[in-house]
């Protein structure tokens, strides 16, 4: 194919980068910088609630607030049980989206369609009142203890709200998609032939799944998995609302740090921590599998 | 050979079940006469009047919905240009960190996109007096942020799939830039611009965390003012919006579901 030649040079191809470019440099890289800045300083009473980097002239950059997230086991404590449960949940989705992501893949042709299509429609519908919808069928009155109840399982209800057992549940569930789609792309373009050869040469189905499909699958394991592990890092919404204290996940802590006890600084240090210890990692992670992908396209 | 075993029937069955049943668990219990919205008291339909009367909701969704129709054009046009630069200008001075810019902020946790553009509001406004205060402009401009990156990612896709054959001959038969740009590429990646401006406008509308950092007084959103009632507990008024949320997304992703099968039968 011949070289680019569309708008290779002049104002146009000057403003079609300049636009983006300066409306995410401003808007997203600035940002950074700042809160960057606003975690070297200290908070007080007052508009804005942090004290000035620069006064009269002297930086006034201390470095309190990282100190002060060190020697205090419950950001530490919640980074480590944010990886936890992200990459639990991203396993246990795993396990669920892959035989459905198969059953789809494995389908008459006409239906496919409309089953991803079933797939990705609650995508669109709001991700927060189907966590919502978890807090009615998980609490002590709800269907779920109910159920185990008429059965005679249990004669008390079980405490499943507040529980990690319901983070890792309502993850499970908004991610599901995420961790389908991916599996579906590479398990659909299979050569179904390769199955019919280990069969013909006598390997039993469940071989032939361990040898040929998963193997074949791997990629579409590989991204799925990050496409659920990388949201559900940083998220607020679902340990706050089945959560409890002992589910603090980093996002919920930032967020709590922030709203309620309004310290700015000390906030903006923990992003910056979760920037350069869980963000900069997984972009790095997310860019050498994406150039693998275009290398064997 | 069977392709599709009983296993993977039964797989898919307990997949959507597991997929669809807490959202129907919303639709019953809306229709719950009781306000306990899990114990069963009758059916009745008058959580939807008392939901048609909430002015702070109905006020909210409004402001949602033009947030997110104006986040999501904007979202449109900006990530087109990203990735036409992208995947049309070959290498150019500072490609690379153009590329992290676009694609940051699909692995940027939430709550630190919010901080940080709440903190460049503020820090801004102290050094020029713009931004005036947080409002719903400052919402759209932190939507218009993050969905840009995945609008980018969309119209990527297709950009690099396009035959270039037809831009080729335009351009050689004397066709300026611009004209081919609006004749020939437009028309051709419309379907992927309209795919981005739909979930820019979907992640808009469903964003809780970014427009809770960066709203004002009297700019709450609609996930804004429902987290606010969830928090406290259920409420049927949710049921019954949940209900004509997913009834009308429903019926839209159906009809363009037909409407994509009948131009492409396969």
């Amino acid at each position: 194919m011949k070289p680019a030649r569309f708008l290779t040079s002049g104002f146009g191809r000057w403003l079609v980068t300049a636009l983006p470019f300066l409306w995410l440099a401003v808007f997203f890289l600035a940002p950074f910088v700042i809160v960057f800045g606003i975690s070297l300083s200290r908070s007080r009473f007052g508009v804005p609630p942090y004290e000035p980097l620069i006064s009269n002239g002297t930086i006034a950059a201390r470095l309190d607030n990282y100190a002060f997230l060190l020697g205090d086991s419950l950001y530490v404590n919640a980074l480590l049980n944010s990886l936890k449960i992200a990459a639990t949940s991203a396993a246990i989705c795993l396990l669920i989206g892959y035989p459905l992501a198969l059953g789809i893949a494995r389908a008459p042709e006409r239906w496919r369609g409309g089953l991803l299509l079933a797939v990705i429609l609650p995508f669109w519908t709001s991700f927060l009142l189907r966590v919502y919808a978890w807090i009615g069928l998980l609490k002590s009155e709800g269907p779920i203890n109910g159920a185990l109840l008429a059965v005679g399982v249990i004669d008390q209800p079980l405490q499943l709200l507040q529980t990690s057992f319901a983070v890792h549940l309502g993850i499970i569930y908004t991610y599901l998609p995420f961790m389908v789609l991916p599996l579906y792309a590479t398990l659909e373009r299979q050569d179904i032939s390769l199955l019919e050869a280990a069969s013909d040469l006598g390997a039993r189905p469940w071989r032939a799944f361990l040898t040929i499909t998963l193997p074949l699958s791997l990629p579409g394991v590989v991204a799925g998995f990050l496409l659920v592990f990388i949201p559900a890092v940083g998220e607020f919404v679902i340990p706050e609302l089945l959560g409890d204290s002992r589910t603090a996940m980093i996002g919920k802590v930032l967020w709590t740090e922030f709203f309620n006890n309004r310290d700015w600084p000390l906030a903006a240090a923990l992003a910056v921590a979760v920037l350069a210890l869980i963000v900069a990692p997984l972009a790095w992670l997310e860019h050498v599998r994406l150039k693998r992908v275009e290398a064997t396209r | 050979m069977r392709r599709w075993s009983p296993w993977l029937v039964s797989a898919l069955a307990l997949g959507y079940l597991f997929l669809y049943g807490p959202m129907l668990s919303l639709v019953v219990y809306s229709f719950n006469a009781s306000r306990l919205v899990t114990v069963w008291g009758g059916f009745s339909t008058k959580w939807y009047g008392t939901l048609a009367q909430n002015e702070k909701l109905l006020n909210a969704a409004l402001l949602s919905l033009e947030i997110a129709a104006a986040s999501a054009t904007g979202a449109m046009i900006l990530g087109t240009l990203c990735a036409v630069a992208l995947v049309r200008f070959g290498r150019f001075r500072g490609r690379f960190l153009f590329l992290a810019m676009t694609a940051a902020p699909l692995v940027m946790p939430e709550v630190i996109t919010g901080l940080s553009l709440l903190l460049l509001f503020v820090s801004l406004q102290q050094l020029t007096g713009w931004p005036d205060g947080r409002s719903a402009l400052t919402i759209a401009i932190a939507h218009i942020t993050f969905a840009t990156a995945y609008v980018s990612v969309v119209v990527q896709a297709r950009l690099s799939q396009m035959d270039r054959s037809l831009e080729e001959a335009a351009l050689d038969l004397g066709a300026r830039p611009l004209k081919v740009f609006m004749t020939i590429t437009l028309p051709l990646i419309a379907p992927s611009l309209i795919a981005g401006w739909l979930l820019a406008f979907t992640l808009s509308l469903d964003d809780l965390v970014i427009a809770s950092f960066v709203s004002g007084p009297g700019s709450s959103t609609l996930p804004m003012v429902v987290f606010s009632s969830v928090r406290l507990g259920l409420s049927p008024e949710i049921n019954a919006l949940a209900t004509i949320l997913l009834v009308t997304v429903s019926v839209c992703v159906i009809f363009a579901g037909c409407l994509l099968a009948k131009r492409d039968p396969n």
